[in-house]
């Protein structure tokens, strides 16, 4: 499987965070992807709703699995992939690029330091990933 | 999270476990197996039988042989179709039932001679059918179980047929569908039936055990410039929902009777008696109150068995089986619902994960089947 990308953060429940200016983009990682098999659908959040960190903002679907969307950070949903409802597969094919869920306006952007850098998301998932 | 569950014994495995681990397969638990649920991705996978040829071990289903004077007779009682009606060399579709009109196991039966046929039944049900085969038989009918040293490869595809042509000098497309023939497949003893899971024009091989393997290879190497793929349970069920095959644990099971399930047609009462008959002649006379039917989900949301079905609010029935259909590319499902709500272009609604999801319920199939009648 190709290294985890650097620049991002990471959470134990397989989301990357990117800082984007004063915004945060958030997606699943391709190990999340491969674990979960082929994505058939994203229950996104509305644009304006509150997230906290490490509470469930969504679900992804694959064709065997149902698995809960957790937050990075705190904040409010600022835009979400709505490309995703058509395409749901661009979790597959592009986990960290086309497949993004949903853009943060984070309101303690501190909070992107309590999260995994790259190398510590490899060394986690190198050793099963819980 | 395991919470002191006690596995009492190792899952099986099929003879053809190393084939999958080496295909790169992600095992699961089924039914008490090790079986793969994907290799390539339940996606493509799907695709590639519907485009190409796949090819799917099955080898975890059951066989059964029952012979001798009375097996006709020890049929006729245990299933609901008429077995009279079944020739030398064809295969039969049917239910065995309770007596209260319940589904035991959903079936095929082969006429392999006058007097002698073989079963194949669900991996879920060997156990529970052995016993409820063998105690209500009478006599002159003795049964053999031999799913253990029997293997089952299943080769569907619109290329199964040229695939086949490759390996067996038997003439396959003299083989019509829910025939079998007797041949060799790549030098190994097998019968050859044109039968299958996915709407697709194939065929199902049984082959003793030891030669599992063997053919198993020579299937994937002499299916290769054709495009063949091994494919995985995941598949294997996106396209029989497709279809709207039946799903015995999800869709019938013995707190449903075959008449609500659709069944009917393989339902037989003027062959004479057999186990559940009045009870399902009840049930015709005073009309379903609720009927298995197929719908589609107007956004993409995925029906999942379990999940109940409202309209306007009020609880109408429930969730069968459900996916998203790769050929039909909508999300799909079946489920019991009263029959007010039974009419193709009813509307319904499925809560999923308690929010109620806007659906109708469709014509079936889903996607029309290719499989070679007449």
């Amino acid at each position: 499987m190709a290294s985890v990308p650097e620049g991002l953060r990471y959470t134990r429940e397989h989301e990357w965070a990117k800082a984007e200016g004063d915004r945060v983009r958030v997606g699943i990682t391709a190990y999340a992807q491969d674990q979960l098999g082929d994505v058939v659908f994203v229950e996104l959040p509305a644009v304006g709703a509150a997230v906290r960190q490490m509470q469930g903002f969504g679900v992804v679907e694959s064709v065997k699995a149902v698995s809960d969307l957790f937050a990075p950070i705190d904040g409010t949903v600022a835009e979400v992939n709505a490309a995703l409802g058509s395409t749901p597969e661009l979790v597959n094919q592009d986990p960290y690029g086309k497949g993004w869920i949903i853009v943060i306006t984070p309101s303690d952007p501190a909070q992107l330091e309590s999260l995994m850098t790259a190398g510590d998301y490899e060394a986690f998932i190198a050793s099963g990933g819980h | 999270m395991y919470h002191g569950v006690v596995v009492s014994e190792p899952l099986k495995r099929t003879p053809l476990h190393a084939a999958h681990v080496k295909a790169g397969a992600r095992l699961v638990p089924f039914a008490g197996w090790e079986m793969p649920v994907q290799y390539a991705g339940i996606l493509e996978e799907h695709r590639t039988v519907r485009r190409a040829v796949g090819l799917f071990d099955v080898s975890h289903m059951g066989e059964f042989e029952v012979a001798g004077p009375g097996a006709l007779a020890a049929l006729q009682h245990l299933t609901t179709n008429d077995v009279t009606a079944l020739e030398v060399g064809q295969v039969q579709y049917s239910l065995l039932c309770t007596p209260n009109g319940g589904i035991v196991d959903d079936l095929t039966i082969y006429r392999l001679a006058t007097d002698r046929f073989m079963l194949t039944v669900n991996a879920s049900n060997i156990d529970t059918d052995w016993a409820w085969v063998t105690r209500h038989s009478a006599g002159g009918a003795e049964w053999t179980n031999i799913s253990a040293d029997t293997a089952l490869l299943a080769v569907q595809g619109p290329h199964a047929e040229a695939l086949m042509a490759r390996l067996t000098d038997t003439p396959v497309a003299g083989i019509r569908y829910y025939s079998f023939g007797l041949g060799q497949v790549a030098g190994a003893r097998a019968l050859i039936s044109r039968t299958g899971y996915t709407g697709e024009d194939g065929f199902e091989l049984y082959a003793a055990a030891r030669d599992a393997e063997g053919l198993w290879s020579a299937l994937l190497e002499g299916g290769a410039s054709l495009g063949i793929a091994p494919i995985g349970l995941g598949a294997r069920d996106t396209l029989r929902l497709e279809m709207r095959y039946l799903l015995y644990g999800n869709d019938i099971d013995e707190t449903t009777n075959p008449l609500e399930a659709g069944l009917g047609w393989v339902v037989k009462p003027s062959k004479g008696e057999f186990l559940g008959r009045d009870a399902i002649e009840t049930v015709r006379a005073e009309g379903l109150s609720r009927r298995l039917v197929g719908f589609e989900m107007v956004a993409r949301a995925v029906p999942r068995h379990g999940y109940r079905i409202q309209v306007d609010g009020r609880p109408v029935g429930v969730v069968t089986s459900g996916s998203y259909g790769p050929s039909v590319n909508r999300c799909i499902g079946l489920g019991y619902v009263k029959s007010a709500h039974a009419a193709v272009g009813s509307p319904i609604q499925i809560e999923v994960r308690g929010t109620p999801w806007a659906a109708r319920v469709v014509k079936t199939p889903f996607h029309t089947s290719s499989v070679k009648r007449g």
